[in-house]
């Protein structure tokens, strides 16, 4: 778990999602896939600076094809937001992190 | 929130022509800011439009050839060297009309005595109606990213330039076949990459054609077709779709203040990068549909680089 971020296979994947006290943004990537290595540094912050309040967790789509194909996944990287063990958001293509943030804010709770 | 600090030069953009132009101007002590756009998954985002490509195998100095996205990064690193500062963001706004320059990022204003606008060109969409439904859903802006997705399956690739034909090729190591669709009767490819099509066994060559429109419920099933002579329509059943059928440069930003063609691209004072406004400057694809390569925007990022240099030290 370096960064804080979840790496998630066709063993945890279920496991995970399910039980993951915050909601969960699972970001699908590769390693061929130059959008995808864009957005990581993005990914990495916003796991660092809203620890305990959205996880973040990746699958990487070429060692487990099942659970992208589960999902619908067709284009990376695609970021699904699961809440209480249900998928409630599906985002495709890379987003800036003022984007992705505005993206994920129904999910993150008011502070205070 | 708005910076006091001028800087020497702000250069937005950051694909070949952007980042040599940080090269240069950071080596002369201008210690550039480059505003380099955000991530997206079109040729739209920080690093330009090698970010989409895989294999560069004509940039000078790489043998073996090289990965787009490796390739900038490199770009990037060389620029970084040599104290230029990055906001990853895109500009939202420009004011050109007096100096020092000012340039938005929502906002969050910079100002700085020069520019150098490298905002290059995005791949055009086809425009049609249920275009956005089916993007990740069968339609890609990105062969590199989602081709792993089509194994096994039949596609098509519409265009006839190099960029199409590189798709294609590639696009054949995961699809069964590969229906390129071509509006005229000719490729605009450049003969090396034509026959690299023709070589391949699993690429179909489909003249005359256009697509009109897509079929699907949740994800792609089809595409209809028109034949461009003969008006006939037909349908073609495939999952996916891959489009490159050209761009338009980046200078929305920039209308009705910089001068610019009726196609968008951003007129220069012939030989150098000097625009209709003393101190900004423009370099790479935004400003050239001509030549249009990884190597021709570097060069001219290094001519917006020297133009720049000298005429802020003719303003001294």
């Amino acid at each position: 778990m370096a960064d804080g971020i979840i790496t998630l296979t066709s063993a945890n994947f279920d496991e995970t999602v399910k039980s993951a006290t915050t909601p969960i943004v699972v970001d699908f990537w590769a390693e061929w896939c130059g959008p995808c290595k864009a957005i990581a540094p993005v990914l990495t912050e916003i796991a660092k600076e809203q620890a305990g309040v959205v996880t973040i967790a990746k699958l990487n789509v070429d060692d487990y094809g099942d659970i992208a194909q589960r999902f619908g996944v067709m284009s990376i990287p695609t970021l699904l937001v699961f809440n209480n063990g249900e998928m409630k958001k599906k985002m495709v293509g890379a987003k800036g992190k003022t984007q992705l943030l505005a993206e994920i804010a129904e999910f993150i709770p008011k502070k205070n | 929130m708005t910076s006091t600090n001028i800087h020497e030069v702000i250069i937005i953009g950051s694909g070949p022509a952007g980042l040599t132009a940080a090269i240069y101007t950071a080596r002369a002590n201008l210690a550039p800011l480059v505003i380099e756009g955000e991530p997206s998954s079109t040729s739209d985002q920080p690093g330009g439009q090698l970010m989409l490509t895989t294999e560069v195998e004509n940039y000078p100095g790489f043998p073996e050839g090289v990965m787009g996205p490796e390739l900038m990064l490199k770009f990037r690193e060389q620029a970084a060297r040599f104290n230029t500062t990055f906001i990853t963001e895109k500009v939202t706004k420009v004011d050109f009309s007096a100096r020092p320059f000012k340039v938005w990022v929502r906002d969050e204003m910079h100002q700085a005595k020069s520019i150098i606008v490298s905002t290059g060109a995005q791949s055009l969409m086809l425009g049609l109606e249920n275009e956005k439904r089916f993007y990740g859903h069968g339609l890609s802006s990105c062969a590199t990213c989602d081709g792993f997705f089509f194994k096994g399956q039949e596609i098509i690739v519409v265009g006839g330039g190099d960029s199409a034909i590189e798709e294609s090729t590639f696009l054949t190591k995961f699809a069964t076949k590969v229906t390129l669709v071509v509006r005229r009767d000719v490729l605009r490819a450049s003969k090396i990459m034509q026959q690299r099509a023709m070589n391949n066994p699993k690429i179909e060559i489909r003249w005359n054609s256009q697509v009109t429109e897509l079929f699907g419920q949740e994800k792609l099933s089809g595409v209809g077709l028109i034949d461009t002579v003969t008006g006939e329509k037909s349908k073609l059943d495939v999952t996916g779709l891959f489009v490159a059928i050209g761009h338009r440069p980046n200078t929305d930003l920039f209308k009705g203040i910089l001068d610019m063609e009726d196609s968008g691209y951003l007129k220069t004072k012939p030989g150098s990068s000097y625009t209709n406004i003393a101190g900004v400057f423009a370099c790479g694809d935004v400003q050239d549909h001509t030549y249009r390569q990884a190597i021709t925007a570097a060069g001219s990022g290094c001519m917006a680089a020297i133009d720049c240099e000298r005429w802020l030290e003719s303003q001294h």
